[in-house]
C-alpha cells in the first residue's frame, strides 16, 4: 500500500525534523536539516557533528520510537515497510536506508497527521531517558525545552526560550529583504503562495529580536517591513508594535498564541520546493529555522493557489486550518422529529373552526409528511447524545409549531419577509444582548447594568407563580391547575431580574420557555426561572467574562464561551460542565448549537470558527477566513451550512460536511452582531452595527455551489464575488444598531436593538 | 499609503516628564531619568494592553464608544482593582493649562454653589427602558414612517438634482434588487453613457401615492386655513417629517404661486402663512432645498420688498411680514449661499439697487433695508451706515416737510426706527466711547442725535450683560480657597499615597519606585473639595489647618485677619469616616465629594463662626452660610 508507506515515511521525517525544535539537539539525518545545518554562517547549527557516526544510540532510539508510534496507531504495514527499509528491526540500522527514506518523501516534511503533543512527548520520553548524558546541548535553555515537551504543556518561559537561538541582529533585515527580493522575482503563480510566509516570518523575526534585547534593531525591523504585511493583520501588528521589551513578552497572550501554535500555511509542492531551494542556496538559516520550528507548512500537490484564493482563507491568528483538521465526518443531518399522535388533528380542526375557516386536510398531510421522512444518512443516530424526554407540554408546543408552520410564508427573492423592529428606548447604551423565544412571545434583554429584563410581546402578561402558602390552597386536581398557580396580581408586561454583578453579554431562552440563561462579565452563567422570575443556578467555571451562552435546541444542555478561551458544555442539572472545548487561541465570542444538538460551533477573537463534537469533545472543524473577531453564527435549518459574521463586516458561508468556505457576502460596513436563516432556509438575514438589516438569497448562495469541486483533493475554493446579486434588500434604521434577529414560525423577521441617539 | 500605516504602528511612549509629574504628585521627588524612561515604557505598554482589552468590552457591549466602565472591566480582567468612583459628565474631564514652561492637564474642580445645589430640584429620574415596535420593512419595502430614516437622504436628493442620470431612487432600489442586482446597478450606468451621447435628460417624475396626495392636501389646506391649531400642527409636520422630499416640488410651487396671487390681491394673512411654510421647509433637516430655491427665493423677496402687501397699508402690520421674510432670506443666504450660486451677493445687489433708487416707495425701502440688515453686521457696516446721512435727510423731508401723505409718514417712521435699531449696536462697536451728540450729528445728519441716544443705550445694555458675565466668571477665576483631598482612607498613614498605577500581574516584576507599599488595595479615589473662607491650607491627617494670613481672594479680604489658626473638621464620607471632635473653635466648612453631580452629597458641619464676619458681604456660594452665621455666633465660646 503505497500511500500508507508514504505516510509512514512522512511520520518518520517529521519526527526527525521535529526533533530540533523539541530538544534543540539536532542530529539531523533528514536531508533537509543536514544541508542547512552544515552551513557555516549559522550560529544555530545545532549538532551536525553527530551525524558522522553511522548509528548513534539516539538514532536507534528515535527509530524505535517511530516504530512504537506506528504500532500504537495500528499502521502495521508502515511498520513493515519501515523495518524493511531500516534493515533489521532490532539492531542493525542502515543510515543509508534512512536517508533514502527521507529522500523518498522529498520535501513533504510538513505533512503530518498527528497531534504534535503526542508525538513529541513520546519522543522526549525516549530520548530524554536514554540519552540525557549523550546530548550535548548547545544552549542552556535547550534543556528546559526538553522538559517542557515532556510535560506536554507549553510553559511560557519554555515557549519563549525557543527564541534564545539567535543570529546577528543586524542581519535580520538582510535576511528578510533577501527573501522578499527572491519572492518578488519568482513566477507569478508562486509569488502569491510564497508571500504567505512573510507575515509569520516577520512576526517571529521581530519577536526573536525583541526577546534577545535588540530593541532598536527590532524597532527598525518593524518599521521597515510592517507596511508590507497584509492589511488584515493590522490589528495584530498594532499589538505587536506595542511590545518592545523582553519583559513585555511574558504574560502577553497574543504572543503566547503565536508561540504555542504553529502558524499553518498551505503551499503547493512546487512553490515549497522553490522556497526551500532558495533558502538552501543562500544558506539562510535564520529563516529556515523559523520555518522549521514555528511554521507548519501544509504541502499539497497541484496547482499553486491564486492570491484571491489565499486571501479568502487566511487572516486568522494562526494561519489556515490544516486540511486534516476538517476531515472528520460530521453528522450534520437533522434528527428525526418525534411522532406526535392524534391530538394534532383535533387541535387543527378546532383552530380552523375557531377562525371560521373551512376545514382543510392539506396542512395535516404536510405535517404527516414530515413524520414519514426517512432517516437522513448524514444524521447522527437518534441517541448519539442523550436528549431529554418530551414532556406533554413540549408535545403541545410541537403541535403549535406545526400549526404555525402550515401558515408559514414561503420566502424567496420575489417574496421578501416583512421586518418588525423592536427598538429598546432609553437604554442609554446599555443593551448588550437580546433573545426571543422560538414562538416569539417573549423578548429578553441583557443590560450593562447587570440586569436581565423580560418583556411579553403578546397581550399575555408575565405572571409569577403564587407563593408556597397560596399554592397549598389550590385544587391540584383541576384541569386548569397550570393557570391557577399563577398569581394574577403580579401580572405585568415586563420583569426585571437582578443577580449578576457585571454587564450581561449573552442571553438565551430555553426551548420550553421556562428558563432563561444569561452570561455575564462576572464570570457566571445564570439560569433563571420564568415562572418565578428568580435565579435558580449560577454556573461557575469561567473565571473571566462569559461572552455568550446558548441553550441546545432540545433544551437541557447549554454551551457557554468566554474570555478564558474555552467553551463549556453544561447540563442544567449539573453544576459542573460536562465538556470543555479547548483549542481557540483567543476569546470565544459566540457560541451556537447545531440544530441536531450534536455539535457546537464557536466563533472567536482568533478569527476562526470551530465546530465541536458534543459526544467526544473533539474539535471537528476549523474554519478560517475571517479577518476580525467573529460575533455571530447561524446554522442553516437543514444543518448543512453555517453562516458567520465578524467585525470585518463580512458574512462567510461554510459547508459543514465538506469543511469548506462556500460563500462570502459583502455589504455591511461594521460588525455583524446577528445572523439568522429563515425557517425554511431560503433567506439569510444579517444585522449589524452599521444600523442595517440585510437580506441575502441563501438558496441561491448554496444552490450555485458546484459540489464536484469539493471532492477534489485540493479543496480549494473559487469564490465568485456575487454579493450584490445575493443581496435582496437593505433596510436602514434611524440610529439603531441591529443586535438580534429572529424569524417567527411564520417567517416574519423580527429585529431588535437599542436606539442610540 | 504604506508610509501612513507605518506611522500608525509607530509605538508611542508617554513622555518621561509625565512620569516625573506623576511621581511628584505622589510625593516622590527626584526620579532618576533612567527610571523615568523605564517607567514610561512600562506604563505605555500596560496602558496599551488595557486599552486593547477594553476594546473587547466595547465590542461585546455593542457600542462604538469606549467608556470608562470598559477600562474598569479591562482592569478587572488583569486582576487589578478598577478605579472606583470615576465618573464624569464630560467625556474627558481634564483641562489644559500651560505656563512657566510646563504644560499640565488637570481636573477641573469647579466651585459649587451650595445654595444652588440645595435649591435645585432633584434631577428627573431617567426614563425606564421600554420597548417599541415598528415596521422596518413590509414585504421588502420600507414604509416612510417617522421611525424609519427618511427614504432619501439629503445626499441622495442632492445627487438626484445634480446628476439626474445616475439616480436610482430609493424606492426603486429594492425593486431593482429583487429583479437581480446586476440589472439594478450595471445597466443604468451603461444606459447613462449611451444616452449621454444623445443628451437626453430623463424626465424625473414625482408621482405621489394616494396617501401622499391626501397628506399634501391636508397640509396645504391646514397651512392656509383658518384654524391656527391645525396650522401649527401642519407646520410642525412640515418641519420634522422625514419623508417629504417627494412632495417638495409641489410645496415649492404651491408657495410661489400662492405668493404671486396673494401679492396681487394684497392678502397679508395668506402671505404670512406661506412664509411660515417656507420657514418650516427650511427647518426640516432632511430636505435638500437647493433644487427649489429658484421658486422660493423670489417668493420670499416679494414679501420683503413688494410695494403693497395688504389692503390697508396705513393700518395693517405688513412690516412684521417684511421683517419675518427678511430673516428668512438671511437664513437661506446663510445656508444655501455658495461660491457658485452667489445668492448672498445677488440678493444684496438687488436690495441695494432698489434702495438707492430715489423713486422707491417707503415700503420697498423698508424691505430693502430690513433685508440688508438681517444679513449681519458686516453688511450693515459697509452698506447701511454710509448711507445713514442720505437716508436721514430723506426721512427729515417727510417728517418735517409738508404732509404729503399719511402713508409716507408711517413708512418714514418705520424706516427710521428700523435704521436706529440695526445701526445702534453696530455703531456702538465701531465708535470709541465718548458719544457726542454733535459729533453724531455731523457724521450721520438728521438721524445723528437719535442714533447717539440709541448707541448709549446699547452701550449700557452691553455693559450690563458684560457685568453679568463678569460676575459669573469672577467666581471661577478667583484664587480658590479650596483644598482637594484625594484620599479618603485616612488610617493614620501619613506617608504619600501609593501610586495607583496599574498593578502588574504577579509574574512580572515591574521596576516601580513605590514608597512604603501598603498591601491594601488602593482606596477609592474620591475627590473632595473643601471650601473654606480663608486660603492657604495645609493638610495634616484629617484636619485641615488654615492659616489666616494674607489672602489673595476678594472673599477672604473681608475675613478678619485676627482669627487665629482654625482647625476645621472635615468629615469624609467614605473610608474610616470617624468624625473627630475638634477642640478648637470651628469654622463652618462644607465638604463636597465629587464623584458625580447627581450623587454628590453634602455634609455641612454646623459650627461656630467668628462673630465679626457676619455682616460682611460675600458673593457666591458662601452667601447662604453667612446669613446663617449670626445665629451661630451667639453660641460662640469666644
Amino acid at each position: 500500500d503505497m500511500s500508507l508507506a508514504k505516510q509512514s515515511t512522512d511520520y518518520f521525517v517529521t519526527l526527525y525534523t521535529k526533533q530540533p525544535s523539541a530538544d534543540g539537539f539536532g542530529n539531523n539525518n533528514a536531508n533537509d536539516g543536514r544541508v542547512l545545518s552544515a552551513s557555516p554562517g549559522s550560529s544555530s547549527s545545532t549538532g551536525s557533528n553527530k551525524q558522522t557516526a553511522a548509528v548513534t544510540p539516539e538514532d536507534q532510539q528515535t527509530l524505535l520510537a517511530v516504530l512504537q508510534f506506528l504500532k500504537k496507531n495500528k499502521l502495521s504495514e508502515s511498520v513493515e515497510i519501515l523495518r524493511r527499509e531500516a534493515g533489521l528491526p532490532e539492531n542493525s540500522l542502515d543510515p543509508k536506508a534512512n536517508e533514502s527514506a527521507g529522500a523518498g518523501s522529498g520535501g513533504a516534511a510538513g505533512i503530518v497527521d498527528l497531534e504534535g503533543g503526542d508525538a513529541s512527548s513520546l519522543l522526549s520520553r525516549v530520548t530524554g531517558s536514554s540519552s540525557a548524558g549523550a546530548q550535548a546541548p548547545t544552549k542552556g535553555t535547550v534543556q528546559s525545552g526538553c522538559s517542557a515537551v515532556a510535560e506536554d504543556q507549553p510553559d511560557v518561559s519554555v515557549v519563549l526560550s525557543a527564541y534564545s537561538q539567535q543570529g546577528d541582529p543586524t542581519l535580520y533585515k538582510v535576511y528578510y529583504r533577501d527573501l522578499k527580493k527572491f519572492i518578488e522575482t519568482v513566477l507569478d503563480c508562486h509569488r502569491a503562495e510564497l508571500s504567505q510566509v512573510f507575515y509569520p516570518l516577520f512576526v517571529h523575526m521581530y519577536l526573536e529580536l525583541v526577546y534577545n534585547n535588540h530593541e532598536s534593531e527590532a524597532k527598525a525591523f518593524f518599521e521597515k517591513f510592517s507596511g508590507d504585511q497584509e492589511c488584515y493583520y493590522e490589528e495584530d501588528l498594532r499589538i505587536l508594535s506595542g511590545l518592545t521589551k523582553k519583559e513585555h513578552m511574558r504574560g502577553n497572550e497574543t504572543l503566547l498564541d503565536f508561540r504555542t501554535s504553529k502558524f499553518v500555511l498551505r503551499i503547493s509542492r512546487d512553490s515549497y520546493q522553490l522556497l526551500k531551494r532558495h533558502l538552501q542556496e543562500r544558506q539562510n538559516n535564520q529563516i529556515w529555522n523559523i520555518i522549521q520550528e514555528h511554521l507548519y507548512i501544509d504541502i499539497f500537490d497541484g496547482m499553486p493557489r491564486s492570491k484571491s484564493q489565499i486571501d479568502a482563507m487566511s487572516g486568522s491568528l494562526a494561519g489556515e486550518a490544516k486540511r486534516e483538521a476538517n476531515k472528520t465526518k460530521v453528522y450534520y443531518g437533522l434528527l428525526k422529529e418525534p411522532e406526535i399522535e392524534l391530538p394534532l388533528d383535533d387541535e387543527d380542526e378546532e383552530a380552523e373552526n375557531e377562525e371560521g375557516k373551512p376545514k382543510k386536510k392539506k396542512p395535516k398531510k404536510d405535517s404527516v409528511g414530515s413524520k414519514s421522512k426517512k432517516q437522513d444518512p448524514n444524521a447522527p443516530s437518534q441517541n448519539r447524545i442523550p436528549l431529554p424526554e418530551l414532556k406533554d407540554s413540549d408535545k403541545l408546543d410541537k403541535i403549535m409549531y406545526m400549526k404555525e408552520a402550515t401558515k408559514r410564508i414561503r420566502l424567496g427573492p420575489d417574496n421578501l419577509p416583512s421586518v418588525c423592529f423592536y427598538t429598546f428606548l432609553n437604554a442609554y447604551q446599555g443593551l448588550t444582548a437580546v433573545d426571543l423565544t422560538d414562538d416569539s412571545s417573549l423578548i429578553a434583554g441583557g443590560f450593562a447594568d447587570s440586569t436581565v429584563r423580560v418583556w411579553s410581546v403578546t397581550p399575555k402578561k408575565l405572571r409569577k407563580v403564587k407563593s408556597a402558602a397560596d399554592l397549598n390552597l389550590i385544587d391540584k386536581e383541576s384541569d386548569d391547575v397550570l393557570e391557577r398557580i399563577m398569581d394574577e396580581k403580579t401580572a405585568s408586561e415586563s420583569k426585571i431580574m437582578y443577580g449578576h454583578s457585571g454587564p450581561v453579554y449573552g442571553i438565551s431562552f430555553s426551548p420550553d420557555r421556562n428558563y432563561l440563561l444569561s452570561s455575564s462579565e462576572d464570570g457566571t452563567v445564570r439560569l433563571w426561572s420564568l415562572l418565578t422570575f428568580t435565579c435558580l443556578v449560577a454556573y461557575k467555571g469561567h473565571n473571566y467574562p462569559v461572552w455568550d451562552t446558548q441553550f441546545s435546541p432540545y433544551g437541557y444542555y447549554f454551551v457557554s464561551g468566554g474570555h478564558d478561551r474555552v467553551a463549556r458544555l453544561w447540563a442544567t442539572d449539573h453544576y459542573q460542565p460536562l465538556r470543555i472545548f479547548s483549542g481557540h487561541l483567543a476569546d470565544i465570542t459566540c457560541t451556537r448549537f447545531h440544530p441536531n444538538s450534536n455539535y457546537v460551533a464557536t466563533g472567536s477573537s482568533d478569527r476562526t470558527i470551530r465546530l465541536w463534537d458534543v459526544l467526544s469533545g473533539n474539535c471537528v472543524r476549523i474554519f478560517t477566513g475571517h479577518k476580525g473577531p467573529i460575533h455571530s453564527l447561524a446554522f442553516s435549518p437543514n444543518g448543512k451550512f453555517l453562516a458567520s459574521g465578524a467585525t470585518d463586516g463580512r458574512v462567510l458561508l461554510w459547508d459543514i460536511g465538506h469543511g469548506l468556505m462556500v460563500g462570502e457576502l459583502k455589504g455591511h460596513t461594521d460588525t455583524i452582531y446577528s445572523l439568522r436563516f429563515s425557517r425554511d432556509g431560503e433567506i439569510l438575514a444579517s444585522g449589524s452595527m452599521d444600523n442595517t438589516v440585510r437580506l441575502w438569497d441563501a438558496m441561491k448562495a448554496f444552490d450555485d455551489l458546484e459540489t464536484d469541486d469539493f471532492t477534489a483533493a485540493t479543496g480549494h475554493i473559487h469564490l465568485q464575488d456575487n454579493s450584490q446579486e445575493l443581496l435582496l434588500g437593505t433596510y436602514t434604521t434611524k440610529s439603531t444598531p441591529v443586535i438580534h434577529l429572529h424569524f417567527t414560525r411564520r417567517n416574519l423577521l423580527l429585529a431588535a436593538g437599542a436606539f442610540n441617539p | 499609503m504604506a508610509e501612513e500605516r507605518r506611522q500608525k504602528h509607530c509605538s508611542v511612549v508617554l513622555p518621561t516628564e509625565s512620569m516625573k509629574a506623576m511621581a511628584e504628585s505622589v510625593g516622590v521627588g527626584q526620579l532618576q531619568e533612567d527610571s523615568c524612561v523605564a517607567l514610561s515604557e512600562e506604563v505605555s505598554y500596560r496602558i496599551k494592553e488595557i486599552a486593547q482589552d477594553a476594546l473587547k468590552f466595547m465590542h461585546h457591549g455593542k457600542r462604538r464608544k469606549l467608556t470608562t466602565s470598559d477600562i474598569d472591566n479591562a482592569l478587572k480582567l488583569k486582576n487589578v482593582e478598577p478605579l472606583y468612583g470615576f465618573q464624569s459628565q464630560e467625556f474627558i474631564p481634564f483641562r489644559f493649562a500651560s505656563g512657566g514652561g510646563r504644560e499640565l492637564h488637570f481636573y477641573e474642580e469647579k466651585e459649587a454653589d451650595l445654595s444652588d445645589i440645595i435649591n435645585t430640584p432633584l434631577p428627573r429620574v431617567p426614563l425606564d427602558v421600554s420597548l417599541k415596535a415598528h415596521w422596518l420593512s413590509i414585504e421588502g419595502m420600507q414604509p416612510a414612517i417617522p421611525e424609519n430614516p427618511p427614504p432619501a437622504t439629503k445626499e441622495q436628493q442632492k445627487a438626484e438634482s445634480t446628476e439626474p442620470l445616475k439616480v436610482v431612487k430609493p424606492g426603486q432600489e429594492e425593486e431593482g434588487t429583487i429583479q437581480g442586482k446586476s440589472q439594478g446597478t450595471t445597466t443604468p450606468d451603461g444606459k447613462g453613457k449611451e444616452k449621454g451621447l444623445i443628451r437626453l435628460k430623463p424626465r424625473s417624475t414625482h408621482e405621489l401615492s394616494v396617501e401622499q396626495q391626501l397628506y399634501y392636501k391636508e397640509i396645504t389646506e391646514a397651512c392656509v386655513g383658518s384654524c391656527e391649531a391645525k396650522r401649527a400642527e401642519a407646520l410642525q409636520s412640515i418641519a420634522t417629517d422625514p419623508g417629504l422630499y417627494q412632495m417638495l416640488p409641489r410645496f415649492s410651487t404651491f408657495i410661489s404661486e400662492g405668493v404671486r396671487v396673494n401679492v396681487v390681491q394684497n392678502n397679508l394673512a395668506l402671505l404670512i402663512y406661506l412664509m411660515r411654510m417656507v420657514k418650516a421647509l427650511m427647518d426640516n433637516p432632511t430636505l435638500y432645498l437647493e433644487k427649489y430655491l429658484h421658486e422660493l427665493i423670489p417668493a420670499v423677496v416679494t414679501c420683503i420688498v413688494s410695494k403693497q402687501l395688504c389692503l390697508r397699508p396705513d393700518v395693517d402690520n405688513h412690516w412684521a411680514l417684511r421683517d419675518f421674510a427678511a430673516r428668512l432670506m438671511a437664513q437661506s443666504c446663510k445656508t444655501f449661499s455658495t461660491t457658485t450660486n452667489n445668492i448672498q451677493s445677488r440678493i444684496t445687489k438687488t436690495f441695494t439697487k432698489s434702495w438707492l433708487d430715489d423713486k422707491t416707495q417707503w415700503t420697498t425701502r423698508y424691505g430693502c433695508i430690513a433685508g440688508l440688515a438681517e444679513l449681519g453686521s458686516d453688511v450693515i457696516k459697509t452698506l447701511i451706515i454710509p448711507r445713514l446721512a442720505v437716508e436721514g435727510a430723506r426721512i427729515k423731508a417727510v417728517m418735517e416737510g409738508p404732509v404729503v401723505s399719511n402713508i409716507d409718514k408711517i413708512g418714514a417712521e418705520h424706516v427710521q426706527s428700523l435704521l436706529l435699531k440695526h445701526c445702534a449696536s453696530v455703531i456702538a462697536k465701531l465708535r470709541p466711547q465718548p458719544d457726542n451728540v454733535d459729533q453724531y450729528r455731523t457724521d450721520y445728519g438728521y438721524l445723528g442725535p437719535m442714533l447717539c441716544s440709541h448707541v448709549m443705550k446699547a452701550r449700557t445694555q452691553a455693559a450690563l450683560q458684560a457685568q453679568q458675565v463678569n460676575r459669573t466668571t469672577l467666581t471661577i477665576t478667583q484664587p480658590r480657597p479650596t483644598l482637594s483631598v484625594s484620599q479618603s482612607g485616612l488610617s493614620g498613614s501619613s506617608g504619600p499615597r501609593t501610586p495607583s498605577i496599574i498593578k502588574v500581574p504577579s509574574s512580572l516584576t515591574l521596576m516601580s519606585p513605590r514608597p512604603g507599599t501598603p498591601s491594601q488595595p488602593s482606596p477609592p479615589a474620591t475627590k473632595y473639595i473643601v471650601m473654606a473662607t480663608s486660603a492657604g491650607a495645609a493638610s495634616t491627617q484629617q484636619v485641615i489647618t488654615l492659616s489666616s494670613s494674607q489672602s489673595a481672594s476678594p472673599v477672604t479680604s473681608t475675613v478678619p485677619s485676627a482669627t487665629s489658626t482654625l482647625q476645621p473638621l472635615v468629615k469624609l464620607e467614605s473610608g474610616s469616616g470617624a468624625g473627630l471632635t475638634a477642640s478648637r473653635p470651628l469654622q463652618k466648612y462644607i465638604v463636597v465629594s465629587l464623584p458625580s453631580s447627581a450623587s454628590s452629597s453634602l455634609e455641612t458641619k454646623s459650627s461656630v463662626l467668628p462673630t465679626s464676619i457676619s455682616s460682611s458681604s460675600l458673593d457666591g456660594g458662601m452667601k447662604l452660610e453667612r446669613s446663617e452665621s449670626p445665629g451661630a455666633s451667639t453660641q460662640s465660646p469666644h
